[in-house]
């Protein structure tokens, strides 16, 4: 396949991916959105947890959710093994080994619980959220680039 | 919380859609692949403002959501279930804040915002699987904590 040298320039990518918003409303009635997945995992996992954030869950209109996720998981693949000349570096070396694993899973845990207290993550607030001029989403967007922000010029001599 | 029976009369056939959800999701992935949005170098000299690529994808895609939104009201379009296409303004409150700068944390560590998270994975960076863990740990803190916490 033809294929354009990667990484594609950023105004293509910028527009392709922000594309999905309306593909995601026309195609399948749906507000993009990624993070809500977690919630959908964690509820189809214990659908009678004690908890109401699980229980509660409308697990049937969630599905979409991990729907969408087992897509991007296949598209990652694509991209990677089939429209890559050599494979992307995404994590570098530095992640190898106990500490790195111990910084992925501390940092996976601030988001998988910042996105839900937040209510969505550069998706379903800077993306969709913005787009639609919500005021939340703008606040939220500046939060992350300031907890971002903080953490590279902050801590970054324990952390990179 | 959304009242079952009605969003089930809403949406007779949800199932139907989730062919063209998971194509949608195949078309992202290949994006966040692609144009290296899943690098933790580009997140990482985002954070460190050594080049302006990463704000200039996020900007356009926000524009092109914008517009093309704009477009889909103007032109009255609906989904292809043939209902209006709403959108449900994501609500205040103080959680967004505290959520939002914890997220920013974890994006600037990790080098992925959730969606890059499920590229990393398919793309054969297994050690993604590490941040997919840590993500689901802290979903489960914040279903436990979500009756404490301010909202």
């Amino acid at each position: 396949m033809p294929s354009l040298p990667v990484p594609w320039p950023w105004w293509l990518s910028g527009i392709l991916i922000g594309l999905t918003v309306p593909l995601l409303f026309v195609l399948a009635g749906r507000a993009f959105g990624i993070s809500t997945s977690f919630q959908q995992i964690g509820a189809m996992c214990c659908p009678r947890s004690r908890f109401d954030y699980l229980r509660n869950h409308d697990r049937r209109q969630g599905m979409w959710t991990v729907v969408f996720a087992a897509g991007i998981v296949t598209g990652g693949f694509i991209g990677a093994k089939l429209l890559s000349a050599e494979p992307p570096s995404l994590l570098p070396d530095a992640f190898h080994g106990i500490g790195g694993a111990v910084r992925l899973l501390t940092g996976g845990f601030l988001i998988g619980f910042g996105t839900r207290y937040a209510g969505g993550c550069t998706s379903g607030h800077s993306i969709t959220g913005i787009s639609h001029l919500n005021v939340p989403s703008l606040i939220a967007t500046l939060c992350f680039f300031a907890g971002g922000l903080a953490v590279t010029w902050g801590a970054a001599r324990f952390l990179f | 919380m959304t009242d079952f029976r009605n969003s089930r009369s809403r949406t007779p056939s949800a199932g139907s859609h989730h062919v063209s959800v998971f194509l949608i999701g195949v078309y992202l992935g290949i994006l966040f692949i692609t144009s290296d949005v899943a690098s933790w170098n580009r997140i990482h000299a985002m954070f460190l403002f050594q080049e302006a690529r990463m704000y200039l994808i996020i900007g356009t895609a926000i524009g092109t959501s914008m517009v093309s939104m704009f477009l889909l009201r103007r032109l009255r379009v609906r989904t292809v279930g043939g209902r209006p296409i709403r959108y449900e303004p994501k609500p205040w409150h103080r959680g967004v804040a505290i959520g939002g700068l914890l997220f920013g944390a974890g994006w600037a560590i990790t080098g992925a915002c959730p969606g890059p998270v499920y590229a990393q994975i398919g793309a054969g960076e297994l050690r993604a699987l590490w941040t997919l863990a840590g993500a689901l740990l802290g979903m489960f803190a914040y279903a436990v904590l979500h009756p404490r916490l301010p909202h």
